[in-house]
């Protein structure tokens, strides 16, 4: 699989968080998931396949989604996956302790620039 | 968390979420590929481009499966799983493999327990590290300090060393004997050992039953009392603790059973069905004599060189505190120059033994490497027709890693299951080894597959399997999936490659067996010079022998014990078949030394002013004569010499050599021991004897008459041999019926008298030489081992060879070449590689027999004969074995072979 250069890959636990916002809004399909990342992030992020599956079974096996029988927008069946309590407390969780680090990485980079 | 409940759930639910994942990723590809034909693309390369986008689907499919899973072990079990198939499919395979691998960790988890049994486990006793085997060193002493275990100690040397110490926590001395123990049953002649002070508190194993003798039991005024050994509180008492408190008779002494030692506890390396004390009285004590072996106890953290320099210290302190009598010197043991030369005590157990073990060790890790060469030409082979699916697993994505795990999970399961099937191997083996080993190999008792063999097995099941495995991984994980795939097919022979790691494996095998082949032939050509050897005596499977003890409370008076001797060799004379008896102290290769002491010839004078230490046998009339030992000069000892006491002497050919120049010389000549003692007569000359094995030197020997008049004393006073052999010369020798009536020829003189190691000298021969041909069996097994898997190698490789290139010797054959140029051509490839194998071999070897210096006899560890005859041998065989091949070459039909494929 070749990857665009352009792209950076997530660091780990980056991607379940975008996976885990995503869902938080809608429930959603491998491919939708994919497609809302990248039109949100106005394509800034790119979300591997090679990743998202193995990251969505994970998440399944965490028990932060469920994935149910479902449709596509185009009608074939397929499997939708959706945001589990455990999933958003975690979700939270995270989120937390992100901000506090891009405030880190923010000051530290401040004063270095300054 | 793992519970079982949730685990069950996980596993059924496991084929629902594959599925799953499968929908999810082919309607994202579908759907991606109507977005595309939404932007106007063609509906085929929309497709095309989605799936090209997505990435490899079965690997992302793995990967989202493995969330599911133990990764590693699922994917490795599946290994197994395919693994298993496959050696199911191809059984000669798979049987081949695991019979070499079963042969060669089963032979090496073999000799591996027993060097861990006998060489690298501690001694059985608490704490042994700090025990010390006290043997002193004393260059002047002669034969008196032998090399290997230098010189004894003496009573008063204990006396002074265990009062006077200050390294040692406890220390004592032993020796071991025979008694006659009476009351019980039968009269039976039972293994005793005599301990002193000190010595069960050196040793440390507490009593099973009972207790160790105290310090009133090493009183010599104090009662009699006596210890058992496990197995004879078992056999005599059934392990009744009863026995405490009863007494026994033990030669004719009553004594009172006070303790039992534990099953398995020797002394040293002495099994033993008594313990008595020494119970050494001080008032009587002399300077000599040198009998005793010494063990101590050091005191924690005491270094030995400070226990050698504390008894150093001693040495000097002993001299002055003892004398051997008035009139004698104490100072005179200055000339045997004695110092400790102490050692850990499983270093005195152990003895030499280790050279020999660690040299088998090494011969069947060789045989090993070259079994596993042969599996690793296998699985080339294997991998070789392997190499398109490798090669399309490549190309679909997976890694050299990948495809290397699958080739070694293959290898090293090989490797285990040989693994498994070499314990049962080596519990044969173990079996077999314990049968052939070496009479004298010691803690032989000790031998068993425990956890550390076992250990070793599954280590060195695992290593072979990495090893052999390894060769094929270096050459197929990195095929290039174009090459493979594509141009295979259709190459008339071979790439230059592929035949280069068989060609370095074959080497390596060739070179492997030479060096075997090489340490088998020093070995048959030592065995064949020790046989060689004149011993000194003759017909040795018709003389029987036997040792009888007749204790001084039996029979108080020397004369009679030596009548008693002399009726019992007429009433053996009488015995149907036997042509004639004899006695001696010592026979030949017994390991017994009756004495050591100094002799001086008649009108020589000595430099340093004392005469040499002689080794002493004393023996009968007919002695001689019986043992086939050639008599040189003179003649022998008659009755009349030893009843008369007359000062009568014979001497050994090279004894009277050195002393008068001839053996003819020596006759009528006049030896003696010490001043006080009259000259004796030389009488008569023997042959020399080779008294302490095939492979030693036959030693000066003085004969002195089984009777005499002691030199030892300063009353006059008659000195008679109470512990002698017998020797029987008679052509129904072994067999059972002669045994019994020996017994009764005994019995009819004195029915108190038993008979004990009764074996013919063949058997003590053959003892002398158990460690030579152990080692030769040994090393005879693996270079024929090595010599058949090389000639399998060298088969394969031409063999497999000739099988790949059938089309190329089509063509050859079609453009004119002749039957013999193709034969030839093969079998020079073969000789080519020998050849490499053999120079690399020869210098191997060279530098390696080195080490089996001290096992050979009679020839150099560079034996030219061996050094050519081996490696001629090796390249006929390997000639012969790429013969075969080449000739299956050579009848190819080439329009066959152009049209195959």
């Amino acid at each position: 699989m070749a990857k665009n250069p352009e792209h950076r890959d997530l660091f780990p636990g980056a991607l379940e968080i975008m996976i885990l916002q995503s869902l938080r809004l809608k429930p959603m399909h491998g491919y939708a998931l994919v497609k809302h990342i990248k039109e949100v992030s106005d394509n800034l992020l790119q979300v591997e396949e090679g990743s998202l599956y193995p990251a969505l079974q994970r998440m399944l096996r965490e028990g932060w989604l469920e994935s149910e029988i479902g449709v596509s927008a185009k009608g074939r069946p397929t499997r939708i996956y959706r945001l589990k309590e455990a999933g958003l407390r975690h979700l939270e969780e995270e989120v937390v302790s992100f901000d506090r680090m891009f405030t880190g990485i923010t000051r530290v980079l401040a004063v270095a620039r300054a | 968390m793992l519970d079982v409940n949730g685990l069950f759930n996980r596993l059924l639910r496991r084929s629902r979420r594959y599925d799953d994942l499968s929908v999810s990723i082919q309607e994202h590809i579908a759907e991606r590929a109507d977005e595309l034909v939404d932007e106007g693309m063609p509906r085929a390369q929309a497709e095309q481009t989605a799936r090209r986008e997505f990435g490899n689907v079965a690997l992302i499919q793995q990967h989202s499966r493995e969330q599911w899973q133990w990764p590693v072990l699922e994917s490795i079990l599946a290994d197994l799983k395919l693994t298993f198939r496959r050696l199911r499919k191809s059984p000669g395979f798979a049987a081949t493999v695991l019979l070499t691998m079963a042969l060669g960790i089963g032979a090496n988890t073999t000799v591996f327990t027993v060097i861990d049994s006998v060489l690298l486990k501690p001694l059985p006793y608490p704490d042994s590290a700090r025990l010390v085997a006290l043997t002193l060193k004393a260059p002047g002493a002669g034969g008196l300090a032998d090399i290997t275990n230098g010189l004894q100690l003496s009573p008063s040397m204990y006396l002074t060393f265990s009062e006077k110490n200050r390294t040692f926590q406890s220390l004592g001395i032993f020796t071991s004997g025979t008694a006659n123990v009476t009351g019980l049953a039968q009269p039976e002649e039972v293994q005793t050992a005599g301990i002193s002070g000190g010595m069960l508190e050196t040793f440390g194993v507490p009593a099973i039953a009972g207790r160790w003798f105290s310090n009133a039991d090493q009183d010599p005024h104090g009662a009699r009392t006596v210890m058992l050994s496990y197995g004879y509180w078992q056999r005599r008492f059934g392990g009744d603790k009863s026995a405490i408190g009863r007494n026994i008779q033990v030669d004719a002494e009553t004594r009172e059973i006070v303790g039992v030692m534990p099953r398995g506890f020797k002394i040293v390396d002495r099994d033993f069905d008594l313990l008595e004390p020494l119970a050494f009285d001080p008032k009587n004590q002399k300077l000599a004599p040198f009998g005793y072996e010494g063990v101590g106890r050091l005191k924690p953290g005491v270094p030995l060189a400070q226990a050698d320099a504390d008894i150093a210290r001693l040495i000097p302190v002993w001299m002055d505190s003892w004398s051997n009598g008035p009139g004698t010197n104490s100072h005179f043991y200055e000339v045997w120059k004695i110092t400790p030369g102490f050692r850990p005590l499983k270093q005195r157990v152990i003895g030499d033994v280790g050279g020999v073990l660690w040299v088998v060790m090494a011969t069947v890790g060789l045989v090993m490497l070259i079994a596993c060469t042969n599996v690793a030409n296998l699985l080339l082979v294997r991998a070789e027709s392997r190499q398109q699916e490798l090669a399309v697993r490549a190309a679909l994505g997976a890694g050299r890693a990948r495809i290397a795990r699958e080739l070694l999970t293959e290898s090293v399961m090989l490797g285990l299951m040989g693994g498994v099937i070499a314990v049962a191997v080596a519990f044969a083996g173990l079996r077999l080894l314990t049968a052939i080993g070496p009479a004298d190999l010691p803690r032989l008792s000790e031998v068993s597959l425990d956890l550390p063999a076992l250990g070793f097995t599954l280590l060195l099941s695992v290593l072979s399997g990495l090893l052999f495995g390894s060769i094929p991984v270096l050459r197929y994980a990195r095929a290039k999936a174009s090459t493979t795939i594509g141009s295979a097919n259709r190459t008339a022979s071979a790439g230059r490659a592929k035949q280069r790691s068989r060609n370095v494996l074959l080497v390596a095998q060739v070179a492997m067996a030479l060096v075997l082949l090489v340490s088998a032939s020093l070995m048959i050509r030592t065995f064949v010079a020790l046989r060689n050897v004149e011993p000194g005596f003759a017909d040795a499977p018709h003389v029987e022998t036997m040792q009888i003890w007749i204790p001084d409370l039996l029979v108080p008076d020397a004369q009679v014990t030596t009548r008693t001797q002399n009726s019992i060799a007429e009433k053996l004379a009488a015995i149907p078949g036997v042509t004639s008896v004899g006695f001696a102290s010592a026979v030949p290769m017994d390991g017994n030394d009756p004495n050591w002491d100094i002799v001086s010839v008649e009108g020589k004078n000595y430099a340093g002013g004392e005469p040499p230490l002689r080794l002493f046998n004393y023996v009968s009339p007919g002695y001689f004569k019986t043992q086939g030992t050639r008599l040189v000069a003179g003649r022998d000892f008659t009755w009349d010499d030893i009843y008369g006491l007359r000062p009568r002497v014979m001497v050994s050919e090279n004894f009277a050599r050195e002393s008068w120049g001839s053996a003819s010389a020596a006759v009528g000549k006049r030896i003696r021991q010490f001043t006080n003692m009259p000259w004796q007569e030389v009488i008569g000359v023997v042959e020399d004897v080779r008294l302490h094995g095939v492979d030693q030197d036959a030693p000066p020997v003085i004969y002195w008459p089984a009777m005499l008049m002691s030199p030892y004393t300063s009353q006059p006073s008659i000195q008679t041999e109470r512990a002698v052999t017998f020797v029987i010369h008679s052509s129904r020798a072994g067999n059972e019926g002669i045994l019994s009536e020996m017994q009764q020829a005994v019995w009819s003189v004195n029915p108190s008298l038993p008979l004990a190691s009764v074996r013919t000298m063949q058997d003590i021969y053959s003892l002398s030489l158990a460690r030579t041909s152990f080692t030769l069996v040994m090393l005879g097994i693996a270079g024929s081992m090595a010599l058949a898997l090389g000639i399998i190698g060298i088969y394969g490789v031409i063999s497999y060879t000739v099988s790949q290139r059938t089309r190329e010797i089509g063509i050859r054959m079609a453009l004119g070449a002749q039957k013999r140029e193709l034969k030839w051509m093969f079998v020079r490839s073969a000789l080519l590689l020998t050849a490499v194998g053999i120079a690399i071999g020869v210098g191997t070897a060279a530098a390696l027999m080195q080490f089996m210096k001290s096992l050979l006899f009679g020839i150099g560890p560079l034996d030219p004969f061996t050094f050519i005859a081996v490696p001629l041998v090796l390249a006929a065989c390997a000639a012969c074995a790429s013969y075969l091949p080449a000739r299956r070459a050579a009848a190819v039909n080439p329009v066959e072979a152009l049209r195959t494929e």
